[in-house]
């Protein structure tokens, strides 16, 4: 059975229609990707799943019992309000320091529980809110485009980390992301939204799929070209940082996203 | 003796409200909410005129007018007008409706005085009955409700995944906003209940390393400047009110000064 299930949801928002008729599932142990331009109702989607907005028609089918974690895209901390790391995550709930090691150290940082939350870096700070999700141990990790703001090597680091987190703890991820090209690397399925769900499957059947190329081109600037760049490895910077790749190859032919790693370091 | 108690009770009720207005203060400046306090303070004006009108309790007729201010602000925002535009016209027209309804009773004009500017030393034990069961109220819903309160303030999507309400949260604040008006018109009047609420926030700001640690440093300034206002306005008999505030206000200027000491020094160790 499907971790969750959506299905014919349409979404209004501020008298406008967002969603319509909008179907998808996870399942477990996959990772599913929504790409869609600005407006698209991708966000939208995501907080009618975590149930912050309610479906206008259509209904949301979770599995029992079924935990989310959620990774809001960046977060604005107002700088008058004062917070450690160890304090934001035990927010509603306060937790034992071992376990927001523990959650941290999930989310590849080492213990800055003691940190403010200001003094993070933009990476430590997604990571920090990857950790808050990851406490409950989730079924079904939800991302709203969390790199947003993090540079082309943050970004691959991070979703990396994702990949670790689905292998170690085998929930169902969905997530929204601009990123076309890491998006294409390392997701199971990508789903192509545009107020509905113009195509889905995978990767490389929707990079080629007519809808995706109305929406994202062909040309030197669409996706499916900086996809297939990244399986030509014919980068032109000198510096070449092999684990920027890693990711592309870990989806190449295989689900195991290690064996690429490997290769690449 | 007359004398003692009624400086007593001018202190009791000057800490009381500062206990209530220190953790509401924060909220106040995390949220950004600086103006929909004052803006709920000024309303309150109108709801002395009412009460006098009809010889209701001061305190009764300031907390349902300040509520109803409140509610309306939070209903009128969400439906994408300009807060601080709604707020200008809002607490404005309040407080002038106030002035002009309170020129209609007879024998008020001299009182007014009292209302806007706060007359903490004609406070009774029935007032300060009043004013302890307000800050008794307001300091429990924040112990009830602050880590959901705190997740609000971070986060509404956040806050639902955690199964926290943010609008809920809102209707606390608003309510607890409400109350701290009501009781603190008294004691600062409702021009000055604006500056009760942030600047001892303000001021605790860069001492804090944790939400509970400001809220709790805001609480001990406020009462200092209470105190040490209530002193000061005795002593060189001056109004009571604007005195405490402007204790607060040294108080900010002091810790602005050594805050940003602190991070110059720190930003030369980095």
């Amino acid at each position: 059975m499907s971790l969750i299930r959506v299905e014919g949801v349409s979404v209004r928002q501020g008298g406008a229609r967002v969603l319509h008729d909008v179907s998808l599932s996870v399942e477990r142990g996959e990772i599913v990707t929504i790409v869609g331009p600005n407006g698209s109702g991708k966000s939208t989607l995501l907080k009618t799943l975590i149930g912050a907005l309610r479906p206008e028609s259509g209904r949301v089918v979770r599995a029992e019992g079924l935990r989310i974690g959620y990774v809001p895209q960046t977060l604005h901390i107002d700088p008058t309000l004062p917070i450690t790391v160890a304090r934001f995550l035990g927010l509603p709930v306060r937790i034992a320091h071992a376990r927001a090691a523990e959650a941290l150290s999930r989310a590849g940082l080492p213990d800055v529980g003691g940190q403010q939350m200001s003094e993070l870096s933009g990476g430590q700070f997604q990571r920090v809110l990857l950790a808050r999700a990851l406490l409950e141990t989730p079924d079904l990790l939800l991302l709203d485009e969390a790199t947003q703001g993090l540079d082309q090597r943050g970004s691959a680091s991070f979703y990396r980390q994702i990949e670790e987190v689905r292998r170690e703890m085998g929930c169902g991820i969905l997530m929204v992301s601009h990123e076309l090209h890491v998006v294409m690397s390392a997701s199971d399925r990508v789903i192509c939204l545009n107020g509905h769900v113009c195509c889905e499957g995978r990767p490389e059947v929707v990079a080629s799929a007519p809808e995706y190329r109305a929406l994202f081109g062909t040309g030197t600037e669409g996706a499916l070209a900086l996809y297939r760049h990244e399986h030509d490895h014919s980068h032109d910077h000198s510096h070449g940082h092999p684990h920027d790749h890693g990711l592309a190859h870990g989806r190449d032919g295989t689900q195991d996203g290690a064996r690429g790693r490997e290769a690449a370091e | 003796m007359i004398l003692d108690a009624f400086l007593v009770r001018a202190a009791l009720a000057g800490v009381g409200v500062a206990l209530a207005a220190a953790p509401l203060g924060c909220f106040v400046v995390w949220r950004r909410m600086a103006y929909f306090g004052d803006a709920t303070a000024h309303a309150a004006i109108l709801g002395v005129a009412l009460a006098l009108a009809l010889s209701w309790s001061v305190f009764l007729g300031a907390l349902l007018v300040a509520l109803a201010m409140a509610a309306t602000v939070s209903g009128l925002g969400h439906r994408g007008l300009a807060m601080d535009t709604l707020l200008g016209v809002l607490a404005h027209s309040a407080l002038a409706v106030g002035l002009v309804a309170a020129s209609f009773l007879s024998g008020v004009r001299v009182d007014l005085m009292a209302y806007l500017f706060g007359e903490i030393l004609a406070v009774g034990w029935a007032d300060l009955a009043v004013i302890w069961g307000g800050v008794a109220l307001v300091l429990v819903l924040f112990l009830w409700r602050w880590p959901a309160l705190l997740m609000a303030t971070l986060n509404g999507d956040l806050a639902r995944a955690a199964g926290v309400d943010p609008r809920r949260e809102q209707m606390v604040l608003t309510l607890a906003l409400a109350v701290v008006v009501a009781v603190a018109i008294k004691v600062v009047g409702v021009l000055l209940i604006g500056a009760l609420l942030v600047i001892p926030a303000a001021t605790a700001r860069p001492f804090s390393r944790t939400p509970e640690g400001m809220a709790l440093l805001a609480a001990g300034v406020g009462v200092f400047s209470a105190l040490a206002g209530l002193a000061a306005a005795f002593r060189f008999d001056t109004p009571t009110g604007p005195t405490m505030v402007c204790v607060a206000a040294a108080c900010f200027a002091l810790s602005a000064v050594a805050g940003g000491i602190r991070r110059g020094a720190a930003g030369a160790r980095g």
